[in-house]
């Protein structure tokens, strides 16, 4: 019982993990809360349904199409909401004020665009389950687990090996530095967004096949929880993203099994109030917070 | 005189100014809160709960709302003593997101159904004269000792300290009070709109809080009063892009961000001489 | 006056004091030297409560404050200005001060909202004059109404030595006071560091400009590598072979 709570714990913190990592992508090179990031996840589900509604295509086609879309949209954001901004070197809160600006035409358009009711991706995967001992998986929790760790991997090999991905994180560890290197930072800054955006989208069909309940508001309660993860992961780090989300998964699943569920949220951010207040650089942050 | 619905519309005005003040208070200390919907939800309910069931008049079931949230808010101020910037906004968001869960989880309070049939109590002149009286308020706080605490512990804590000042006090306070103003224009806003249920206290709201307070510009008090008639009254006048008020609105303040980084208020007063 | 004790400061695995005595009488002028990153702001955030001690202690007139928490140290009677100036900047020079006085002063959320509307009236407007007269004493009378952000560096410096006056300490700690000065600059510190010391007030100074120190110091206390190498009046430490070989060590 506890193992199968596990692996369904796994599954939806895989998700979690893809937003997360956009999250921390963002803040690690731009210092920034992206307060938005979870309306471009919530395109990413309706760009995928879209697409499968339309072209009667598979879930995989829906995942590529969803994944181009967001990081377009991410570039986008970027270029009309974030760069102008950045030019005029303003106090902290402006650009968060741009994002929710951002995240307010993102749910409009889509409440426009697609209705306001939840939907659900017709049913092309024939669900198969397995047994693996005493685990039960369906092939939409394999599917969803097999992406999200693949995205991941995808991710880290880009960042450790390409000159874009090392970029990156010299950007992230310091821009000056970074431009001293001769990287250019708008660049960066941009590639950032399509990746993080990206992510995000792929989460967003992800979540959409998982649970059969898309609609222009999914984004909120999941950017809210995205954030708490990079909190818990250290902010600014990729890696801590993903432990935060598996371990965020985890604990939510586990806590509605063994405790009250309807309270599940709030023990989510009681763990993440604790985080803050005992160990605030995050589980795998390092150095002093100030 | 005024039509209904206007007036409506004005109240709203009034409430929206009420809670923009009170959160410009913790803000002017240094302290940025994402989690003003949380004490505006606690003064909404305890303040029904004194005028439905207790049968206290508007008045007193304000002043019960508002104390009960200032209590929340000297508890979650301690701990927020030690927490800056970023870290701060998540901690205040995650005690938002916990009381509205609190309140969509407790039952005599209607869970998430909420409670209706709330006593249409509040009046323009009232929310007016309750804004005015937070104004003034701040007005006097800015002009005395207090005032001058506030603004070194914003610019910069560690020599604010070093000058004599009690952080705990100017921080605690600050957040206390704050969160005892929104918990009145909570209760406002409860005798307004006759319904509460906790999905209107929770993230879009303490944002929509912020942004007023930012948008008016952290330089004045009369910044919150400029952002709240900007963030009321533009979507009412925009009604004719009615269909797409929110992108409008958005994009309005993505302008806002871009052109006038520091807030709409922003721009030097004349130093104190 | 003021006594250390084998005061010890560590940050991780770095010792940046260690076995630090030092005994600043009352009324003197008792400067603090060493080359760079000896230890000596570490020092001042230790007494006056930024930093709490890994070991050892601090006391004044017999008190004990160590590990106080720096608004009380002020309270005590220790005030001080910053190796890099932190002035507020979004306020005026006039406004500096008058937050100096804060812990002379008293009334907060409450006090603001009773007392009299208007002309300020007693406490405030007694703030208000000895912040003034303090802006005149440092030379600054002319800028009271200046955003602190647009004055000159040495304008700022002399405005924290202003703002940390205004608290009436009996203890005044300068953290490099003459940063930026020119030689007739210099000499005006040296000017008013006397006058201060002419008021009664007791100041220990961290200094690197060498004639100031020699010229207005009753007694030197040299540190290196976080340790106390030497200690007495100035002649004899500025002889002290083991202090010429502290600082031409470290810049050879």
């Amino acid at each position: 019982m506890l193992l199968q709570q596990l692996v369904n714990g796994l599954m939806l913190g895989s998700t979690y993990s893809l937003i997360a990592i956009g999250y921390a992508l963002i803040f690690g090179v731009l210092g920034l809360v992206h307060l938005a990031h979870g309306e471009v996840f919530m395109m990413g589900a309706l760009i995928g349904l879209q697409i499968v509604l339309w072209l009667h295509a598979g879930p995989a086609v829906a995942l590529v199409g969803a994944l181009l879309g967001t990081a377009a949209l991410g570039v986008l954001i970027e270029l009309t909401a974030f760069r102008p901004i950045r030019a005029r070197n303003g106090p902290i809160f402006a650009p968060m004020v741009s994002t929710i600006g951002v995240g307010l035409i993102l749910q409009e358009v889509a409440t426009k665009a697609f209705g306001g009711e939840q939907v659900g991706f017709p049913h092309r995967l024939e669900p198969v389950t397995w047994r693996l001992g005493p685990v039960t998986i369906s092939s939409v929790q394999l599917l969803i687990l097999g992406t999200a760790l693949v995205l991941m991997l995808a991710l880290h090999l880009w960042v450790t090996r390409t000159r874009m991905g090392m970029a990156m994180r010299a950007s992230a560890e310091s821009t000056l530095t970074a431009r001293l290197l001769g990287i250019s930072t708008d660049r960066v800054i941009l590639v950032t967004f399509a990746v993080a955006s990206a992510l995000a989208g792929a989460a967003g069909v992800l979540v959409g096949l998982s649970f059969n309940a898309i609609s222009p508001f999914m984004g909120i309660d999941m950017g809210v929880k995205g954030l708490a993860i990079m909190l818990l992961g250290g902010l600014g780090n990729i890696y801590g993203a993903m432990v935060g989300g598996l371990l965020l998964g985890a604990i939510e699943v586990l806590s509605v099994a063994y405790l009250a569920s309807s309270y599940r949220d709030a023990f989510v951010f009681g763990v993440m109030i604790l985080i803050l207040l005992f160990r605030p650089q995050g589980l795998f942050g390092v150095g002093q917070v100030r | 005189m005024i039509d209904s619905y206007w007036e409506s519309v004005l109240i709203f005005l009034g409430i929206n100014t009420v809670l923009a003040l009170s959160l410009y208070l913790p803000i002017s200390a240094g302290q940025l809160s994402l989690g003003h919907g949380g004490f505006m939800a606690i003064g909404a309910y305890v303040s029904v709960i004194c005028t439905t069931w207790l049968g206290w008049p508007l008045v007193a079931g304000l002043a019960g709302g508002g104390l009960a949230a200032g209590l929340a808010g000297a508890v979650v101020g301690f701990p927020a003593l030690r927490i800056k910037g970023i870290y701060l906004i998540i901690l205040t968001m995650g005690f938002g997101e916990i009381v509205r869960i609190f309140f969509l989880n407790f039952e005599p309070t209607g869970q998430a159904s909420g409670i209706g049939g709330i006593k249409h109590l509040t009046t323009l002149p009232l929310v007016t004269l309750v804004a005015a009286l937070m104004l003034l308020c701040l007005m006097r706080f800015r002009d005395a000792r207090i005032g001058r605490a506030l603004r070194a512990v914003q610019e910069d804590e560690v020599a604010a300290e070093a000058m004599g000042v009690d952080l705990t006090r100017v921080k605690v306070g600050a957040f206390a009070l704050g969160a005892l103003g929104a918990g009145i224009g909570g209760g406002l806003y409860a005798h307004h709109a006759l319904f509460i249920d906790p999905a209107q206290f929770g993230f879009f709201r303490s944002a929509e809080i912020f942004l007023i307070v930012v948008l008016g510009g952290l330089g004045s008090y009369w910044g919150p009063v400029v952002g709240a008639a900007v963030v009321t009254l533009l979507p009412e006048l925009l009604r004719f892009v009615q269909e797409w008020r929110m992108t409008v609105f958005g994009t309005l303040l993505i302008l806002c961000a871009v052109l006038r980084p520091a807030g709409l208020l922003s721009g030097r007063r004349r130093a104190a001489a | 006056m003021l006594r250390i004790d084998r005061l010890a400061k560590r940050f991780g695995g770095y010792q940046a004091l260690a076995d630090v005595d030092l005994a600043v009488e009352a009324g003197s002028v008792h400067a603090v030297i060493g080359p760079n990153g000896a230890g000596k702001t570490t020092l001042f955030n230790v007494i006056t409560g930024l930093l709490a001690p890994t070991a050892g202690g601090v006391s004044l007139e017999g008190r004990d404050i160590t590990g106080w928490r720096a608004d009380r140290v002020t309270r005590a009677g220790i005030a001080r200005t910053f190796q890099q100036v932190r002035l507020f900047r979004g306020m005026g020079a006039l406004e500096n001060v008058m937050v100096g006085r804060h812990a002379r002063t008293r009334g907060g959320f409450g006090a603001a909202l009773v007392r009299p509307p208007f002309r300020p009236r007693g406490q405030e407007a007694d703030t208000r004059r000895r912040a003034r007269e303090l802006l005149e004493l440092v030379g600054l009378g002319a800028r009271a109404g200046t955003w602190a952000g647009d004055l000159t560096l040495v304008e700022q410096r002399r405005l924290e030595v202003a703002r940390a006056l205004a608290s009436e300490p009996r203890v005044l700690l300068l953290d490099e006071p003459a940063g930026g000065m020119t030689p007739v600059e210099v000499e005006d510190l040296n000017q008013l560091i006397r006058k201060i010391r002419e008021s009664g007030v007791t100041v220990v100074l961290v200094e690197h400009h060498m004639r100031l120190v020699m010229r207005v110091s009753d007694v030197v206390t040299v540190l290196d590598a976080g340790r106390v190498i030497a200690s007495g009046p100035p002649d004899r430490v500025r002889r002290d072979p083991r202090v010429i070989a502290a600082y031409l060590g470290r810049d050879a």
